[in-house]
């Protein structure tokens, strides 16, 4: 088998294990739904056009980065990377698998909130933009991951794994346009928010939902979403590990 | 580590035998690939494992010490996972069986005991057919029959043309798998050979044990000292010393009851040799 059908049987085995566990599975796709409806009844339904991208961001965001830190981490722990390391599985495949699955669980939840906020709320779907939309998803979904395989390198066990991850996730949320719209938001807490990666998801996806066709391919967000995976793959490879560090 | 010089030879299940903390795992783990030495050579099947090179890892096999494996796959699953690694796989059915699986084949791996999970370690090892196998302390925290079990899996293994190279503190375990073996303690080798020899080699003598009547004595020249009830001697000459123990009891009509004679086992020589290395 070449390297490239291992790394693709590999997310098969991780999707199959993801399943088996229906209560994470479950709550994996309600979660960010639940968010959508709470955010909703707090701002109006007008506030919708908002929050139907802006949970999309939130989705994918959770599904790479805050999942992959996680259970990365776990299973260094429990010795199911280094236990990798001693077979002849590229290290490289075996992690392609990881973000593999990653990726596919997070275009299955934009597709559920996309069809929820169309639904419920009655905000369109940006098919006009589509390639857009997509790349967009793609160039994040790759970061993110990148970023979440790097930030398990900074995580001594997987106990600490939850309290470190969401550290490092929630404040970001809250001041990137996605829980909260920014428009109020000191000049100085903008600039930062600017300098980081989910602000630029954010605003990208929202200026696709809201423009449709006219919306132009948004360079400046990808690049910079780009620049930050870029750190993560250089971040991931000098500091991620394989072995357990209890 | 302060001095491991050791070979391996093909076909050969060799023990690595040493008290907890020793350096049996990092000498194992060095092997492995798994840990990086700071100084010395060390070849596995003409590779270096410090450059951890997949020609190597195809064709060796690995048991870790702490389990590594999906809880939410299959038993059947996970070895067919880790046998498209491999450029030959053994048969995932072959595997289950020589790992008595068989009948957990279908079972999530978490809903196993504690001794089935361990055997699925062991099957993952050998899911890729390698010719070399690590076993890093196989047995720990097993009952007596899983250990046997264990054992004969092992001596499968040994049959199947397989080397082996394991670490176990247990003693009984070294003496019953192992065609060679290593004691270390503190980080350097204190001891090798086969099992037979290192108990010849020890200054542990052979015991000859026995009871008498409270009242009889036993003559100052045979240098025996009572233990408990029993009276117990030490010889390096036990057929000279035997032999002129029962002819005193023939001469004087004092019947040496329970009469025994042990070797010296492994664990005596073993707890010798690292009891000495501690003193110094």
């Amino acid at each position: 088998m070449s390297d490239l059908a291992l790394a693709v049987r590999q997310i098969g085995y991780e999707n199959r294990a993801f399943w088996r566990n229906p209560p994470a599975a479950f709550f994996t796709f309600v979660f960010p739904l639940l968010f959508m409806v709470i955010f909703n009844v707090l701002f109006g339904a007008e506030a919708a056009a908002f929050f139907t991208p802006a949970i999309i961001v939130f989705g994918v965001v959770t599904a790479t980065y805050t999942n992959l830190a996680m259970t990365v981490t776990i299973a260094r722990d429990d010795g199911i990377l280094k236990r990798i390391r001693g077979t002849p599985l590229p290290g490289w495949a075996y992690l392609a698998g990881r973000i593999g699955h990653a990726v596919l669980i997070a275009f299955l939840l934009t597709v559920i909130v996309a069809a929820f906020g169309a639904l419920v709320y009655g905000i369109d779907v940006p098919w006009s933009a589509l390639p857009a939309v997509l790349l967009v998803l793609a160039v994040s979904a790759a970061a993110f991951s990148a970023l979440g395989l790097a930030l398990s390198g900074f995580i001594p066990n997987s106990d600490a794994a939850p309290a470190v991850v969401n550290a490092t996730v929630l404040p970001v949320l809250f001041t990137s346009n996605v829980f909260i719209q920014m428009e109020n938001a000191p000049a100085w807490l903008d600039t930062v928010s600017h300098l980081l990666p989910v602000r630029h998801f954010a605003d990208a996806m929202l200026a696709l939902y809201t423009s449709g066709a006219d919306a132009s391919l948004p360079w400046t967000e990808l690049g910079v979403i780009a620049l930050w995976g870029v750190i993560g793959v250089v971040a991931a490879l000098r500091f991620f590990s394989w072995e357990p560090r209890r | 580590m302060r001095g491991i010089d050791l070979r391996v030879a093909r076909g050969e299940v060799f023990a690595l035998l040493g008290p907890n903390g020793a350096g049996k795992t990092t000498t194992v783990e060095i092997l492995e690939g798994h840990r990086q030495r700071s100084g010395g050579d060390a070849s596995v099947l003409g590779h270096d494992p410090g450059r951890n090179e997949r020609a190597l890892r195809q064709r060796v096999g690995i048991v870790l010490q702490q389990p590594g494996v999906d809880g939410y796959l299959t038993v059947r699953e996970v070895v067919q996972m880790v046998a498209g690694y491999y450029p030959h796989p053994r048969d995932t059915d072959e595997v289950l069986a020589l790992t008595g699986l068989s009948d957990q084949a279908d079972r999530r791996v978490r809903k196993l005991s504690g001794g089935q999970k361990r055997r699925v370690d062991l099957a993952v090892a050998l899911a890729g057919d390698p010719e070399l196998l690590f076993l890093d302390e196989p047995t720990t925290g097993f009952d007596p029959s899983a250990r046997r079990q264990a054992w004969e899996t092992v001596r499968g293994l040994a049959a199947l043309g397989k080397t082996v190279f394991l670490t176990t503190h247990f003693m009984d375990e070294a003496q019953a798998l192992a065609d060679r073996l290593a004691i270390i303690a503190d980080g350097r080798v204190v001891a090798t050979g086969t099992p037979d020899e290192l108990i010849g080699s020890g200054s542990a003598a052979t015991r000859i044990r026995f009871r008498l009547l409270p009242s009889v004595e036993v003559p100052g020249r045979f240098g025996a000292h009572r233990v408990a009830s029993a009276w117990e001697l030490e010889t390096d000459t036990p057929t000279q010393s035997l032999h002129d123990l029962t002819a005193w009891s023939l001469e004087t009509a004092t019947d040496l009851a329970d009469l025994e004679v042990t070797r010296p086992s492994l664990e005596d020589v073993y707890l010798q040799l690292t009891a000495e290395e501690a003193a110094e």
